[in-house]
């Protein structure tokens, strides 16, 4: 297993580099985005409207973080099911979307789409919340606050292990 | 016939520190469990990611964050005994204001919504826990009280098979299911199956088999070989941990049974996620 380390966003050049089942230390920042995210953005690209964020230099990441006590940098971080999201990923590719980081498998559209367009998906392991907190640098909310959990939040990250799945 | 009191106050201090402790401590014997498979595995990044799951273990207790984000749908079997008297509200109205009061002491993420398909708001504290309550003899009160992640329950599964089906097709349904779920599952799993029953009871069985103790075996022979065959095959379907290859797939596959009609042979398959958090309490 060859290990890498990159910071965040990752160029195309990055991303040819990389071999399925590489591990990969990012470094950088990560924006959240679980289901009803996905469904907003969705839904402000149908209506030919500018996301509030450039997916070209975007980094998504399907979690959703749970609040940090008074004095902690987070609460508990980790993946959620990626194929939750296959229906909204294509049109996200399509605007621009490169690196997204979950856990599971992904549907063929989305492996074509991510294979057309040059992108690449990361599997980061679920349910190990506790250790993932301590790559970690800072987690506050970005947009969509009223989403709860599910709202996007800004993660800047050092050294988080993923694993690559798709390019 | 003599009663026996027990307050609220009791069952709620009670049932705090027990969610409490789940949350950041998995089942006692999930490590044993974790370094046995990463003693066997090949699979190289199976072997990283079992690595990290065992400092995960070590670190939440130490740093009080949740062992996984998602701290899930709590989910409590109580029995009760006929001879004891709950003073105060009925046990769903106690296990929910503790839940409430819990979440926000251990800032838990909210994770249930209120209306599964009309906008999905969010309760924001963690309830409805759901509560399964049955009557026993006695005076004494048995909360098991476990923390289901989404992930791997999303997964799950039950078929309606006839009186003809083998357990041969029982096993292939199994691996049919545990391959489905993939990586999505989190796995390596702990596989609850329910048999018998009806339609609901075998899928209550299958949630109850995953809170048997990991080390207990089933206590019918041909059920334990089976359980046995079971994780035999799902381990050699390569899937491994998180589904990016080798040979640990699941932990420990439970199987419970219950009487059904002669027309009948329900299977229930719940899938539990390498974070196995759950705890049996007395009162």
């Amino acid at each position: 297993m060859k290990i890498y380390r990159y910071t965040l966003p990752l160029c195309p050049a990055d991303i040819s580099q990389l071999n399925i089942s590489d591990k990969v230390l990012l470094s950088g920042c990560l924006f959240t985005a679980r289901d009803a995210a996905h469904k907003r953005m969705v839904e402000i690209i149908q209506r030919g409207e500018k996301l509030p964020l450039d997916l070209a230099e975007t980094t998504l990441f399907y979690c959703g973080p749970s609040p940090a006590r008074p004095g902690n940098v987070c609460g508990a971080i980790g993946p959620t099911t990626s194929s939750r999201m296959d229906v909204y990923t294509p049109i996200l590719i399509q605007n621009g979307l490169r690196v997204m980081i979950g856990k599971g498998e992904r549907s063929l559209e989305v492996q074509k789409a991510i294979m057309d367009f040059g992108a690449v998906y990361f599997i980061m392991s679920g349910g190990i919340s506790a250790y993932l907190s301590q790559h970690i640098v800072s987690c506050e909310t970005f947009l969509w606050q009223e989403l709860g959990p599910e709202a996007i939040y800004k993660l800047w990250v050092k050294d988080i292990p993923v694993y690559v799945h798709s390019k | 016939m003599a009663y026996r009191y027990v307050s609220c106050e009791t069952i709620e201090s009670e049932l705090a520190n027990a969610i409490k402790y789940i949350t950041f401590t998995p089942d006692p014997e999930l490590p044993a469990l974790l370094k046995n498979a990463l003693a066997n595995e090949t699979g190289e990044i199976s072997k990283d990611i079992l690595n990290c799951m065992l400092k995960n273990i070590e670190l939440a207790p130490k740093i009080e964050i949740p062992l996984c984000q998602d701290t899930g749908t709590l989910v409590v079997f109580a029995e009760i005994g006929n001879q004891c008297i709950i003073e105060g509200p009925p046990l769903p109205e106690i296990i929910n204001e503790t839940l409430i009061k819990v979440s926000k002491e251990l800032y838990l993420r909210p994770s249930i919504v209120k209306d599964p398909l009309l906008q999905r708001e969010n309760t924001g504290n963690n309830a409805p826990a759901i509560v399964h309550i049955s009557i026993i003899k006695g005076d004494t009160i048995k909360l098991q009280i476990d923390q289901k992640g989404g992930g791997a329950e999303n997964m799950s599964r039950l078929q309606m098979f006839t009186p003809s089906a083998s357990s041969e097709d029982i096993k292939n349904f199994v691996v049919e299911t545990v391959t489905l779920a993939g990586g999505n599952a989190c796995p390596p799993l702990i596989i609850g199956i329910g048999i018998g029953g009806n339609f609901e009871t075998c899928a209550l069985l299958a949630k109850k088999a995953i809170l048997r103790p990991l080390s207990k075996k089933n206590p019918l022979k041909e059920y334990a070989v089976l359980e046995q065959e079971i994780l035999e095959s799902v381990n050699a379907t390569g899937i491994g941990v998180q589904g990016l290859g080798g040979k640990t797939n699941a932990l420990a596959v439970h199987i419970l049974t219950a009487p059904c009609h002669i027309a009948s042979l329900p299977v229930a398959v719940n899938l539990q996620c390498h974070s196995h958090r759950h705890i049996e309490i007395i009162i």
